[in-house]
Order: C-alpha cells, then sequence, then structure tokens
C-alpha cells in the first residue's frame, strides 16, 4: 500500500499539467490587418531580411511601402488558394455521398443520402462548439496565412521532462480572441478535412443504422475524437513532437491526412459495422458471403471522379500557400497514385475474379488516393506510381479479408478503402520520403526522409503514429457504439430493414415513382 | 373469346407488336417480367461474392382477341418471335367469359 502511494507520489512529481498559453496578437476579423511588409522577409531566396527592411527604409521609401502590399498579396495568394481548395474538399461531400449511394440499395437510397448529407450539417456545428478548439487551438501561429496567433492555447502535460500537447484551449464558438479572418479560413479548411472523417462510417454501416443514433455519433467524431488526434498530429501535439522531443525523424508527418482523417475514419468505420452487425441476409448460414449489388453504378462511378476532383483541394491544399510552388507535385503525384490503384485492382480481380468487377476498381481507385495522402509531398512520381500499386492490391485483399474471415459487413469497402490504406499511406511516407521537401517540418531542420532515402527513425514516428491512432480510435469508437446502443438502438427494426429505410428514417423515398403507391399517380 | 399470354424476348417486341397490328390485333398490354423455363439461369460475380440469377428478363403481351383470330396471331407469333436458339418463350391460350370497354360499356367481341 505505501510502495503504492510512493510510486504514485513519484510519478506525479514527474509529470506537471500545464496549460501552455504564449502572446498572441490582436485578433483581425476584418482582415484588413492582416499581410504587410513582415510577410516578405526570408520567403524567397532573395527576399529581404528584417533588417533591410529596417536600413533601406530612409533611402528607398517606396520599396517600403511597397513591400507592405506584396506581402499582403502574398498572404492573400496563400488565404485564396487555401479557401478553394477547402471548397473542393467540401464538395467530396457530394462524392461520399453518391459512391456510398451507388454501391448500396435503391431502398435505402434516401437514407444512405440523408446520412452523407446531416453529417455536413452536424458535423459543422459539432466542429465549431469545440471540435475545432481541441484540435487547433494551440496550434500557434500559421506562417503562410499571416496570422491567427489567437490559436495559442495548448493543454500540455509534462513527462519525465518532455511536453505532450494533448489538446487546444482557443477557438471554442469561433469567438473572443479567434474571430479573426485568418482563423476562420483555418477553420473552414479544417473542418471540411473532419467531415471527410465523419462521412466514412457511414459506408460501412449503410443499409441497417438508425438515423437518430447516427446523429449522436456525428456529434461526438466531430466535437472529440477526430480533433483530438488531429492535435497530435497536426495541432501541435504531441506525434508532431516526437521529433523533437525523442529524435525520431520530423515526429509523425502526415501531409494531407492519411491518418488523421482516413485511418481514423476507417477505423471508426470498422468499430461501427463489427457492433452493428451484417445485414440481413448478407451470409448465409454456413458464413460465406451474399451478393448484395449496388443499386446505380453510373451514380457511384460520378461519386468516384467527383472524389478524385476533391482531393486535388485535400492534398495540394494542404500546404495552404498558393505560393508553394511544391503544390504542382502534390497534385501529380496524387493523380498518379490514383491512377496506379485502379489498374492494379482491376489486374488483381481480372487475374482472381474472373472479371474486371468495376465496384472493385473505383475503391483501388480511391484506395490510391488515400494512400498517397499523407506522402503526396514528399516522394518523386515513381514512388507514387508505387505506392498508389500497393494500394490498389491490398484493398482487394482487404476487401475480402473483412468479408470472409473476419465476417464483418462493409457494404462499400469503407474499412479497407479508408482504414487499411490510410495506415499503408503512413508507413509508405516513412519509406519513400526522399528528403526534397519539408525542411523545418515539425521543428526539425532538413527535407523530410524515409527509410529507403537514409533515415530509419521517420519510419519509427509513422509506426508510432498509426499504432497510436488504432489503439485511440478503436478503443474509444468501440465503446461509445456499445454504450450508445443502449441508451440509442444503433440498428433499425428488422421489418424496417427489409421494407427500406427510406420512410422509416427519412420520411421520403428516394424513388416513389417506382412502387406502386396511389399518391404517385395524380 | 380468347385470351393469349406471350412470353418473349425483349428485343423482339417491336417486331412482334408490328407484325400483330398487320394483321389486325388493334389492342394489347406489355409488362416487363423475368423468368426460366428450361433455359435456367446463370452465375454471376459482384465483388467475389458469386450469385445465381435464376430468372431471365422477358416481355409479356396479353392481349384478347376474338376467336377466329386466335390461329392468325399464333403464327404471326410463332413466325416473328423465333430465333431458334433458347429462351425464345411461350404462347398460352385461354377462354374468356366476358370483355367490356370501360368507355362505351360494349362488351363482347364488340369491346375487343
Amino acid at each position: 500500500m505505501k510502495k503504492g502511494l510512493l510510486l504514485f507520489i513519484g510519478i506525479c512529481m514527474l509529470i506537471s499539467i500545464s496549460a501552455v498559453s504564449f502572446a498572441g496578437s490582436e485578433p483581425d476579423p476584418s482582415g484588413g490587418g492582416t499581410g504587410g511588409a513582415a510577410d516578405v522577409v526570408g520567403v524567397t531566396a532573395n527576399a529581404p531580411s528584417a533588417d533591410d527592411l529596417q536600413n533601406m527604409a530612409a533611402t528607398e521609401p517606396l520599396a517600403v511601402k511597397l513591400a507592405d502590399v506584396i506581402g499582403h498579396n502574398r498572404i492573400a495568394i496563400n488565404m485564396v488558394w487555401t479557401l478553394i481548395c477547402g471548397f473542393l474538399v467540401m464538395f467530396m461531400q457530394a462524392g461520399f455521398a453518391l459512391a456510398e449511394t451507388g454501391f448500396t440499395r435503391a431502398k435505402n437510397a434516401g437514407h444512405t443520402m440523408g446520412m452523407n448529407f446531416m453529417v455536413y450539417a452536424i458535423g459543422m456545428l459539432g466542429y465549431w462548439i469545440c471540435g475545432f478548439a481541441i484540435q487547433m487551438g494551440g496550434v500557434g501561429g500559421v506562417a503562410t496565412l499571416g496570422g491567427a496567433t489567437g490559436l495559442n492555447g495548448e493543454f500540455i502535460i509534462n513527462i519525465f521532462g518532455k511536453d505532450f500537447g494533448l489538446f487546444g484551449t482557443k477557438g471554442f464558438f469561433l469567438s473572443g480572441s479567434t474571430y479573426d479572418a485568418v482563423i476562420f479560413s483555418v477553420f473552414l479548411f479544417q473542418m471540411v478535412f473532419m467531415d471527410t472523417t465523419a462521412t466514412i462510417p457511414t459506408g460501412s454501416m449503410a443499409e441497417r443504422w438508425t438515423f437518430k443514433s447516427f446523429l449522436v455519433y456525428a456529434f461526438f467524431i466531430s466535437m472529440f475524437v477526430y480533433p483530438l488526434h488531429a492535435n497530435w498530429v497536426w495541432g501541435g501535439g504531441w506525434l508532431a513532437q516526437l521529433g523533437k522531443n525523442f529524435g525520431l525523424g520530423h515526429g509523425m508527418v502526415d501531409f494531407a491526412g492519411s491518418s488523421v482523417v482516413h485511418l481514423t475514419g476507417g477505423v471508426a468505420a470498422l468499430a461501427g459495422a463489427m457492433v452493428l452487425g451484417p445485414r440481413l441476409g448478407k451470409f448465409k448460414k454456413d458464413g460465406t458471403p451474399n451478393a448484395m449489388p449496388g443499386h446505380h453504378i453510373p451514380m457511384a462511378i460520378t461519386g468516384v471522379f467527383i472524389l478524385a476532383f476533391g482531393w486535388f483541394g485535400f492534398n495540394a491544399g494542404s500546404t495552404l500557400a498558393g505560393g508553394d510552388l511544391r503544390i504542382g507535385v502534390v497534385a501529380v503525384n496524387t493523380m498518379l497514385a490514383s491512377a496506379a490503384g485502379a489498374v492494379s485492382a482491376m489486374i488483381y480481380m481480372w487475374v482472381f475474379y474472373e472479371k474486371p468487377d468495376i465496384s472493385m476498381i473505383a475503391n483501388g481507385f480511391l484506395a490510391g488516393l488515400v494512400a498517397i495522402t499523407a506522402p503526396c509531398a514528399f516522394v518523386n512520381s515513381v514512388s507514387a506510381v508505387i505506392i498508389g500499386l500497393i494500394a490498389g492490391i491490398l484493398l482487394c485483399m482487404s476487401v475480402f479479408f473483412v468479408e470472409r474471415k473476419l465476417k464483418i459487413d462493409d457494404p462499400v469497402g469503407a474499412i479497407s478503402v479508408h482504414g487499411v490504406n490510410g495506415a499503408w499511406g503512413v508507413l509508405a511516407l516513412g519509406l519513400f520520403a526522399d528528403g526534397t521537401y519539408g525542411a523545418g517540418w515539425n521543428g526539425v531542420s532538413d527535407g523530410v526522409r524515409g527509410l529507403f532515402y537514409g533515415d530509419f527513425s521517420q519510419f519509427g514516428a509513422q509506426l508510432t503514429g498509426v499504432i497510436t491512432n488504432i489503439v485511440f480510435v478503436f478503443t474509444v469508437m468501440y465503446v461509445f457504439f456499445k454504450v450508445l446502443d443502449k441508451i440509442v438502438p444503433l440498428r433499425v427494426s428488422e421489418e424496417v430493414e427489409r421494407e427500406g429505410l427510406d420512410m422509416a428514417e427519412v420520411a421520403v423515398l428516394a424513388y416513389p415513382e417506382f412502387s406502386i403507391s396511389s399518391s404517385v399517380y395524380r | 373469346m380468347k385470351k393469349i399470354e406471350v412470353i418473349i424476348k425483349p428485343f423482339k417486341l417491336d417486331e412482334v407488336k408490328d407484325a400483330l397490328n398487320k394483321i389486325g390485333v388493334t389492342g394489347m398490354s406489355v409488362s416487363e417480367v423475368k423468368g426460366f423455363g428450361r433455359q435456367k439461369g446463370h452465375k454471376e460475380i459482384y465483388r467475389g461474392a458469386e450469385y445465381m440469377v435464376d430468372f431471365v428478363p422477358k416481355i409479356k403481351i396479353d392481349m384478347v382477341v376474338s376467336c377466329d383470330m386466335a390461329d392468325p396471331v399464333i403464327s404471326t407469333i410463332l413466325e416473328h418471335a423465333s430465333t431458334g436458339k433458347i429462351g425464345d418463350g411461350k404462347i398460352f391460350v385461354s377462354s374468356v367469359e366476358k370483355a367490356i370497354r370501360i368507355r362505351t360499356g360494349e362488351s363482347g367481341k364488340e369491346a375487343v
């Protein structure tokens, strides 16, 4: 008893808890005060230094004034880029809605669309209430956007002398010091990424999930689960600091979110599908699966194309800077990986399952996109293609593993597209990053380099991040779904499931003219 | 009067309809059905899961004609709906007790 107490006190002495708050500038809600001469300093190879601006003020007054405009324009280019890319990612919601609805049955189309639709609205509010604050409250200034220093509160625990950032403390309801033009832009960009995660489980849980319990889930994931892990990787939290603290490469690096967005979504999708159980009739008595073909392949493929289009915003936008000319490389790596994923999935299906199944090829296309999302800024084109080829094969193998070995019913392959390939993307960065980009990332000098280019420790950081994500998200979401099921039942009744969820859950039939009812023939 | 139900391959519908119009059949209803006879279905595969498609899409034509039209209709259908391959379909003939035109109230042969 005494030994336990002494041990406990000893540990407490090593851990100190603090909410760090560093000095921030005044918030700028109109945007008029953001972007000036200071944003010109050191931004190109031959840019003036701060001393230059000071010393030359007397001899070249016009130049100094112009520097102010130029600095403003630089910030403007970056903000416009960030916002436009954010709008593209928002459009991916339509892509998810169309892909999921096309790959599931007609009788549930209204409900599937309804979930993908409401996850945007609810996720938005949940994120505005506290999700953004938890994720980005302590990220500090966003240099490419010339401000956002109002995000200066991070809750940190200090263990054995090292700081572990856990969550942000500024930005609730986007109020107070966070009512700022730059911070609002960051909110928009980050929110649409969060929504991508939130919409992934609607795929694995389609065709049998009650709308009520889905709404509770949407709040929970947008307010707490996504933001916590996102803080650790992108908000300046402890996974990002693995490099500074423990010498693991540049800390965990995830450029646009293979883990933060897709792995989180895929793992949540897995937990949800496990708790929910398979659709009625999905598995025969002996456990072999029955086919349940999607009802609208053109809709699904259109959705997949919309996702690929939005992904340009997803990946290239993550520079948060139109002036960062790596965006061309990012965009091209993205498209190459998608093509490679589609091709390898096609070959796999043709070889092992007789025909090039377009639904699996479309999944392979998306898998390539998911896998390149982390490494897209750090690899060359050959690596991007290899990463995509492997993603397509992993996707096919995973779909069959999840369905046949784990006996989990995933109507659209969400677990395999986002979960498995999200993990692959993060690890692929730890292998293929070639050092040509990322100097100074997470406070570590030099470019980001992976195992094949000489840095083993980066792979270690990536592995730590993947394991953390899987353990954290799965545990929290599994417990959440189990508890939620007791309060608001997750699954619709057998009658509703057989008839179709549309009328019972969302009060509209997706295709009323295809069912015989007198109200249609007026 | 006779009711003639015909099950044919879908792509034969236009040809059969035109041929029947030519010999004086003035009305018919058409529905999309699925079925099998000795043709049986075939195996399909979706995302690696095999499933049997037992029912093959067909078109069913229903028409009621006067007794003397029955044989000409049958031979016209046999001539135009047949491909010689399995799955060409079937013709069923049954007796009709009454037929009435709703607009005018006519019955019997005048109604068909």
